[in-house]
């Protein structure tokens, strides 16, 4: 006998995914009435989450479904921030026409998929929600479909998509064949003995998961997608689906496969670097600031897998508190980009933040904040995040990991530097109106607060952190 | 004593950033946040006085320990001083409030940003000279980099921003093999406090590659040749103010890291690389000032000389004699003094004339005879002329250096002698001469706040040239202490070795 109480989230957010699409069909105009419904259910269901998360670990459904310490708090920061998305991008959705019934609902789904990648424990029940939430999010990248850059950019995130699950399906299937299961703990327990099948299976896992996550030589699809989305739905990608692949990274490198790590570490290794690398480098040259957070998210990426390439509980925690103020720092970053509005027009290239600071000085101090926290800057919430991580490397001796990861934050703070610069040393344009959304103020003032405060009690999140143990 | 002294000191200017931030700009000269800047500065400069004042002199422990949970219990905020921290301290909180003054001359647009930008950089600079626990230490010494960016950028000159971009990824790039250093220190021994590791000590396999990571942070930070290039960058582009505060107390912050850290932490290494540091900065004190004899640029001279000067600060702590250091930690504070005079006496002239090139000026005696003299003196206390405290310092270094090694010692002697030679060439070319330009003549000379802060730096120059003690007394027991471990631990790696 199964007991639902612990799936209550899930249930909870399908049957509202069902009502309002009941409501949006029946009842004409209400696309904003299904926003605002959309928003206060997140928050429902953070607080179901919220209210789960004292439980030990639980297995469901002859234990295809797994509720522990990490699905907890993953889904927590995933509904968290979630509810931030709605919150920011509500008026934006607006101004550029598209408040449809659609995109709540769709965002409302892809977030379930989410929460199912998070919980799986079996090949099967993963894949389900992955494709979900990829489903969603092509429909999501394509949303100003009268924009030729939006339908590019889902066309093209749908067909490399599609391939990298392909590639993923095929991993599952050969590691299926090889360890007769497609349970992650009775893979753990059949694949004691090293063989090929199984190996390629990993490599073939990680693939499609790095596809996920944009890292490096995976990430061609992110800069096209991130640019030509609509800036909600940029954020939405920049944040909600690099924490599901994360924490999905976690387990299948330290359930199934953690008997391999020999096998999968060097992997690991190189796509961190390679991805630190070339996000850094390639970010010099753009123009486009949903471009350039685009290589900057593929950089930030590489330091989050760095902390999982250790092979230690201490790597894993760095990694997930990495996420957790990454995704705060992409909240502040597009909390600023959806203030650059002028007679409805929105702007998103470097060079509209032209002497920014002169007219608008709060907006620049946050970006300034933001800029020099992505770029790992003591004492903003940044650098703790970098500095878990080469504390869990350093930790397994892998300096050469380490050196290359501090020496790209150098590179990756010249174009951060960039942007201050423009910002602050550069003459003055015209002035973007003034934000009267209210929900736009009040992420990018906690998101700030939050950065420039995260010193004064910086093991808030490792404590919560450190109760998610894998090994 | 529970009152937490040091914290406070950190802490006031942040407090007083936060106030100005949030008072009205009225339009207009925004006179009321320079008076609040001032007096937050002021009243810490008191405060470290006071700190001075409490300080035990003859006590080698660390002082006012303030010990914290900070980073889940196993990284501390742990702050405290000793008698080679409270001089810097009081530098700091000294220049401070100067800075604020001269603020009035050269900063037209943004002061109140400008204000708070150096109020900032008081807090991280007073840090970085507090902390004893390495990861609090890279905190302070890596934030410094955020308000001195914004500083040469905002207000600096035509290439302001090659020259922040150059100093903020100079510095950032030495400083991220410190941080490895640090992490990697961690793990060796568990902790990252001062104290502990002093008593613990790291084993000698390790040290050298630490030293040479904190050594990469330090020299571009000091700056030793080859590293020092964006040093004369950043002095020309930045505001008078900014080179100020970076000759006075930035460059510091790298000289203090090598006696506290390299020294302390890792004595092996530091005797191991004596000879390069030897080399290091023997090339810094002669091709500088043979490069500082050629500028045409008041501020550029000024900045090479910096660079000469740091070569023998260094040259000073790795004699790993008490003069030597002592040495050393003088000149340090004596740069301190001087060259911040320095750069507001060029401030003074750039200000009226709006040029820094030495020969547009000639002749400014007849003009501005009191200029001349504040000029004068500290020209002086730069080449280092008995009375001033420039002769103390020099002299303490080369003593110990004579101790070690007589070819370095000589070798560095002929840079007091270019020292001497650059320093009065510049104040013959602008001050001396005949007064043939016209569009000098209508130079006003120096005005009040120009008299207050330049006197101000005057009297310490002058009464620590002549009576050194009360400076001298408190860096002595913690010098001493400091090298007594050093050799304590090179004695008994010996002993292992054998």
């Amino acid at each position: 006998m199964v007991n639902f109480q612990y799936i209550l989230p899930e249930i909870f957010i399908s049957i509202s995914i069902m009502l309002f699409l009941l409501v949006g069909v029946f009842k004409k105009n209400s696309a904003s009435l299904i926003y605002n419904l959309s928003s206060i259910s997140l928050v429902v269901l953070l607080a179901l989450i919220i209210n789960l998360s004292s439980l030990d670990t639980i297995y469901l459904f002859n234990d295809s479904y797994l509720i522990d310490n990490l699905s907890n708090y993953m889904k927590v920061i995933l509904v968290g921030s979630g509810i931030f998305v709605m919150l920011t991008g509500s008026k934006y959705i607006q101004i550029i026409n598209l408040n449809k019934i659609e995109y709540p609902i769709l965002i409302l789904s892809s977030i379930l998929g989410m929460m199912i990648m998070i919980s799986s424990n079996d090949l099967i029940v993963f894949y389900m929600g992955l494709e979900l939430q990829s489903l969603a999010l092509y429909v999501l990248a394509s949303f100003n479909r009268d924009n030729l850059l939006s339908t590019e950019s889902g066309l093209k995130y749908f067909v490399l998509s599609a391939l990298s699950s392909g590639l993923l399906l095929y991993g599952c299937s050969l590691t299926y064949g090889f360890s007769e299961s497609t349970n992650f703990d009775q893979i753990l327990i059949n694949s004691t003995e090293f063989n090929y099948g199984t190996t390629f299976g990993i490599v073939f896992i990680l693939v499609g998961l790095a596809f996920k996550i944009s890292a490096v030589p995976f990430h061609m699809w992110a800069p096209d997608v991130y640019q030509g989305s609509p800036t909600s739905v940029t954020l939405f990608f920049a944040i909600l689906p690099k924490i599901a692949a994360l924490s999905v990274f976690i387990k299948f490198l330290y359930t199934p496969f953690a008997n391999m790590n020999d096998q999968w570490q060097t992997i690991i290794v190189f796509i961190s670097i390679a991805s630190m690398i070339f996000g850094a480098v390639a970010a010099i040259g753009q123009k486009n600031l949903k471009r350039l957070i685009a290589y900057s998210s593929i950089s930030h990426m590489g330091y989050a897998l760095a902390g999982l390439s250790t092979v230690s509980n201490q790597g894993i925690q760095s990694s997930i508190t990495y996420i957790s103020i990454y995704l705060v720092m992409n909240l502040a970053f597009f909390s600023c980009l959806f203030m650059l509005k002028r007679n409805d027009k929105y702007y998103e290239n470097i060079e509209d933040l032209s002497g920014l600071s002169k007219k608008h000085p709060i907006l620049s101090f946050s970006l300034l904040i933001v800029l020099f926290s992505l770029a790992g800057i003591p004492p903003l919430a940044g650098f703790f995040a970098k500095f878990y991580v080469f504390l869990a490397v350093i930790e397994q001796s892998m300096y050469f990991l380490a050196i290359v990861g501090l020496l790209a934050t150098v590179i990756a703070a010249f174009y951060y530097l960039r942007i201050i610069k423009i910002i602050y040393f550069d003459p003055e344009k015209e002035k973007y109106e003034t934000s009267d959304n209210l929900g736009l103020k009040i992420t990018l003032a906690i998101s700030t607060i939050f950065i420039l405060a995260y010193f004064i009690y910086p093991s808030g999140i490792t404590e919560i952190v450190s109760k998610i143990t894998m090994i | 004593m529970n009152f937490p002294i040091l914290s406070s000191l950190i802490l006031l200017p942040t407090i007083g950033a936060l106030f100005i931030l949030f008072t009205k700009s009225s339009t207009g000269k925004y006179q009321s946040s320079k008076y609040v800047a001032l007096f937050i500065s002021l009243a810490n400069f008191l405060l470290s006085l006071y700190l001075w004042y409490v300080f035990d002199k003859d006590s080698v422990d660390f002082q006012f320990v303030e010990n914290r949970e900070w980073l889940s219990g196993f990284i501390n905020y742990k702050v405290g001083i000793d008698g080679i921290s409270i001089l810097f301290i009081i530098l700091t909180t000294f220049i401070t409030p100067i800075c604020i003054i001269s603020v009035n001359a050269t900063i037209t647009n943004r002061l109140k940003d400008f204000l708070i930008a150096i109020l900032i950089m008081e807090t991280f600079m007073i840090g970085v000279f507090c902390s004893l626990d390495l990861v609090v230490f890279y905190l302070f010494f890596e934030a410094g980099l955020i308000p001195m960016f914004l500083i040469i950028g905002i207000w600096g000159g035509e290439r302001r921003v090659y020259s922040a971009f150059k100093f903020f990824l100079y510095t950032l790039l030495g400083s991220v093999l410190m941080l490895v250093a640090i992490i990697s220190i961690y793990w060796i021994t568990g902790t990252t406090d001062v104290e502990k590791l002093y008593e613990l000590g790291i084993q000698a396999e390790y040290q050298n590659l630490l030293w040479l990571a904190f050594f990469s942070s330090f020299a571009v930070k000091t700056p030793m040749w080859p590293v020092h290039t964006w040093l004369p960058d950043a002095h020309v582009e930045a505001p008078t103010v900014g080179s100020v505060l970076l000759a006075a107390i930035l460059l510091k912050m790298a000289g203090y890291g090598f006696i506290r850290f390299s020294l302390g932490l890792f004595p092996i290494a530091s005797e191991n690389f004596t000879m390069l540091v030897y080399v290091l900065s023997l090339i810094a004190i002669i091709y500088t000032s043979l490069v500082a004899l050629m500028q045409e640029d008041m501020k550029k001279l000024i900045a090479y000389s910096s660079v000469a000067h740091m070569g023998f600060v260094t040259l000073g702590i790795f004699t790993m004699t008490q003069q030597g250091i002592e040495g050393s930690i003088f000149q340090m504070i004596s740069h301190g003094l001087v060259s911040a005079a320095l750069f507001l006496s060029v401030g003074v002239v750039y200000e009226r004339h709006h040029t820094r090139l030495i020969n547009k000026y000639g002749g400014l005696v007849s003009i501005m005879p009191r200029y001349a003299i504040v000029f004068m003196v500290f020209t002086l206390g730069s080449l280092g002329l008995p009375g001033t405290t420039g002769f103390i310092g020099e002299f303490l270094i080369l003593m110990g250096a004579f101790e070690k090694n007589i070819l370095v010692a000589m070798i560095a002697s002929l840079g007091v002698i270019l020292g001497a030679a650059y320093m009065l060439w510049l104040f013959k070319r602008v001050v001396f001469g005949e007064m043939n330009k016209q569009e000098l003549k209508s130079m006003k000379d120096l005005k009040t706040f120009e008299i207050i802060t330049l006197s101000a730096l005057v009297i310490p120059i002058l009464f620590f040239g002549f009576y050194p003690e009360p400076l001298m007394n408190s860096i002595e027991a913690s010098v001493e202490n400091t090298l007594n471990m050093y050799n304590f631990d090179l004695i008994n790696n010996l002993a292992l070795k054998d």
